[in-house]
């Protein structure tokens, strides 16, 4: 065992031991991250994705804030029963404008990947605020104080900002127009039209019952009702994208 | 005067500290953002006033480590928060274990599950498992290294700088600040503060190595120093974000999507793989050896298995990922290291358990050693069941379950928090210089406590599991899904009772040792008989 007797001179020697560990766990990370920057087909090819709108975003924001993610994942596996259950399975493509991603890594409740457009607002604006008046076996606070809460929006363009600076394509006319489309995407009858042309195939109507006042509620739902909608999945090419 | 001049500098650091985040207080963007730099000027103003009202000559205890020439003041306060935090962060677990049982338990927006759990998590994890690293790597250092800390200052700083990191962070979980990624969740100033006070921690740690006495650093420090840089590389890169307004509580992450995800698990995996397991594998190595009195059993598997262990780990992030949106290269990746990750985490409780060799019999009449053998046996369960769990047709099933959560307490319950009270039962008649223990029964007490806690514990949620994970893929006949998501959640009713009651069983353990350690501190010794006397088993007449 000629090697490992030689093992005293880093015994010996503090700093050595130091630079000899950190280099030995630097490789796993830059053998398995880096590449994913690089590698073109980590993200696939796909129509229709686009940042999130300034009311989405914020309604994210919450969900963010109220931890969600610790009971709820957007990852839908390429498994039978999970396609069956909440739709085609997730893609890379449908995260990356994700800062942070929330995947998840719990389902004690169900994956909220494509929740989008399934229920109506009502039924969301219901069971956030009595989760058990809807499906009485679910074991999920109540929100309802979303619903009571005006959503805070000085802060709106320059979220929109710091998005755009890491990475996320906001148009300086997106961030200048932040709060505007965001007030027009939870106001009925609003002038949509400048929204619409930034953020194609957006929903604009009043989300939570409650016309005249933009609440976290109207965020929320606006949020969860785009979730998974925004792939065009008649385009697309699962072959071509195999990785 | 002696005392107040002495701190002069300290005082107006904390003062002027104190007016700084007074005045980011006040120019603050959002509520909470204002609400956690008025805590932080309340804090820094009440330890300015501490200091100038301390006493010119603080009792001092005179234990064998002052008249050695150590610092043991930071461990003395470090072993008793490591307890106070214990008993926080458990207490928290049991409360969302009763919210998940009973939902009317939620009481929003500030104490909903979604906000206490991270308060669980990080308290655990990070205030009472990293006030146990900090504290036991004090201790560790300077004996192994027969040298002082090289400032008590510093010191000082790394201790209360980490514990006001903690106070941040959980204040942050219930005021609804987080960047939303698991273990990570503190926003980008509470980062920044860590940052400082970790590089300040290495410098501390590695200085003391550097100016030893002796001529080797003995293998605890290896994994110490191990867990002390890797987490600073960890915590960096995984944080990296931009501030919405400097001013303000909210950042967005740099990384996105797929990337944002991995480098998480790079993350995530490695808190485990260094904060709950390099770093008290150091613990293992100085204070099972210590208790057994007989040396490590292997030098040699020491060697393969801390440089095996640190290169392995850091590949095993990916199996968080597996059948997502991560590319199936970097997936199979993980697998495969995960599985190789058995053998060197077999090595270091091989080479724990083998060094009670000759020294078995002692099992029977010390509680401590019994704690820290269970708390190796769990180490070597856990590190079977992980890769188990890493191999991507076992987690098809077990992944989004309880079994999760089964195996994280294993490890949690079983190896951190058991090696850590051992810890604690060893360091505190030391350093206040008490003959024993106030009382051995009551640690056996708390041993059987926290065993039948971790066996209800994660029994239960292993059932809870697969039972999920099968009903989410059950078919019927004609091929249609048989539950709903709902009914699925019904189920698990009963196991969320029974796991209220393991953890109960378990926070049960740990008040019992609070109030060992508070009369072992107060001197006192409870009359009581001693623990089984050699019983001699003879053949009947």
């Amino acid at each position: 065992m000629g090697l490992l007797d030689k093992h005293g001179v880093i015994e010996r020697n503090a700093t050595l031991l130091l630079a000899l560990s950190l280099v030995v766990v630097s490789i796993g990370g830059i053998v398995e991250i880096a590449p994913l920057f690089y590698f073109q087909n980590t993200i696939e090819k796909v129509d229709g994705m686009r940042p999130y709108t300034p009311l989405e975003l914020a309604g994210r924001n919450i969900y963010v804030r109220e931890g969600c993610y610790v009971c709820h994942s957007q990852m839908i596996r390429p498994f039978r029963d999970e396609t069956e259950r909440y739709g085609h399975y997730s893609l890379a493509a449908e995260s990356m404008y994700d800062h942070p991603f929330q995947w998840g890594s719990k389902r004690t409740g169900p994956d909220l990947a494509r929740v989008g457009a399934r229920y109506s607002d009502a039924w969301h604006v219901e069971h956030l605020s009595n989760p058990q008046s809807v499906v009485p076996e679910s074991i999920m606070p109540k929100y309802g104080f979303l619903a009571q809460t005006e959503l805070d929006t000085t802060l709106i363009a320059a979220d929109l900002k710091a998005n755009a600076m890491v990475g996320v394509p906001y148009t300086e006319d997106a961030i200048t127009n932040a709060k505007a489309d965001l007030m027009a995407q939870a106001t009925p009858d609003a002038d949509t039209s400048g929204l619409m042309g930034r953020y194609p195939k957006t929903v604009a109507r009043d989300f939570d019952g409650n016309p005249g006042t933009v609440t976290e509620m109207d965020a929320l739902v606006a949020y969860l009702q785009m979730l998974g909608t925004l792939v065009d999945f008649s385009t697309y090419d699962a072959k071509a994208n195999y990785r | 005067m002696g005392a107040t001049l002495r701190n002069i500098g300290w005082i107006i650091t904390l003062a002027a500290g104190a007016l700084f985040t007074l005045i980011l207080s006040a120019m603050g963007q959002d509520a909470p953002f204002r609400i956690q730099m008025g805590l932080v000027t309340a804090v820094l103003a009440l330890g300015a006033i501490i200091l100038m009202r301390r006493p010119d000559n603080p009792v001092r205890i005179l234990a064998q480590g002052e008249a050695e020439g150590y610092f043991d003041s930071p461990i003395r306060v470090g072993s008793v928060l490591t307890v106070f935090w214990a008993i926080i962060g458990m207490t928290v677990g049991v409360v969302i274990a009763l919210q998940l049982a009973w939902p009317e338990l939620n009481f929003g927006p500030y104490f909903n599950f979604g906000r206490l759990r991270p308060l669980h998590t990080s308290g655990v994890i990070f205030a009472f498992g990293g006030t146990a690293l900090i504290t036991t790597s004090f201790y560790v250092v300077q004996r192994t290294s027969r040298a002082r800390l090289i400032s008590d200052g510093l010191a000082w700083f790394v201790f209360w700088g980490y514990q006001l990191f903690l106070l941040l962070a959980a204040t942050g979980y219930i005021l609804g600040i987080t960047e939303g990624r698991e273990y990570a969740e503190p926003e980008w100033y509470t980062d920044l503060w860590l940052t400082i006070v970790w590089v300040a921690y290495l410098v501390l740690f590695l200085g003391t190595i550097i100016k030893r006495k002796e001529p080797h650093i003995y293998v605890a420090n290896w994994f110490y120093l191990a867990f002390i840089v890797t987490i600073a590389m960890l915590h960096v890169v995984n944080n990296l974000s931009v501030p919405v307004s400097l001013l303000g509580s909210k950042s967005y992450s740099v990384f996105s999507g797929v990337q944002d995800a991995l480098t998480q698990w790079w993350y995530g995996h490695n808190a485990v793989g260094f904060f709950l397991t390099a770093g008290f594998l150091g613990m293992m190595y100085y204070f099972m050896p210590k208790q057994a009195g007989r040396p490590v059993y292997s030098y040699r598997l020491s060697i393969i298995h801390f440089w095996a262990l640190i290169f392995l780990y850091i590949w095993a992030g990916p199996h968080h990922l597996h059948y997502t949106a991560l590319p199936d290269w970097a997936q199979t990746l993980g697998m495969v290291f995960s599985i190789m990750l058995w053998m060197p985490s077999w090595g270091g409780m091989i080479n724990g358990l083998m060094t009670l060799r000759g020294a078995w019999d002692k099992m029977r009449t010390d509680p401590i050693l019994r704690m820290m053998v269970l708390a190796v046996a769990f180490y070597g369960m856990s590190t079977f069941e992980g890769p188990v769990m890493s191999i991507k047709a076992v987690n098809a099933l077990s992944h989004y379950t309880d079994w999760t959560i089964g195996h994280v307490h294993s490890g949690a319950l079983g190896w951190v928090g058991m090696i850590s009270f051992a810890a604690v039962y060893f360091l505190v008649p030391r350093l206040w210089a008490r003959t024993q223990i106030y009382s051995l029964r009551m640690i056996n007490w708390h041993f059987w406590l926290a065993t039948s806690g971790i066996v209800v514990y994660a029994a239960v949620m292993w059932v809870s599991g697969i039972t999920q994970g099968l009903m989410w893929r059950e078919y019927d006949e004609q091929g249609f899904l048989v539950y709903s998501f709902a009914e699925t959640v019904a189920a698990l009713h009963p196991y969320y009772i029974a796991r209220v009651f393991g953890g109960a069983l378990y926070l049960a353990g740990a008040i019992v040792m609070a109030v060992n350690i508070w009369m072992t501190i107060a001197g006192k010794i409870r009359k009581e008989k001693p623990i089984a006397t050699a019983v001699t088993l003879q053949p009947a007449e």
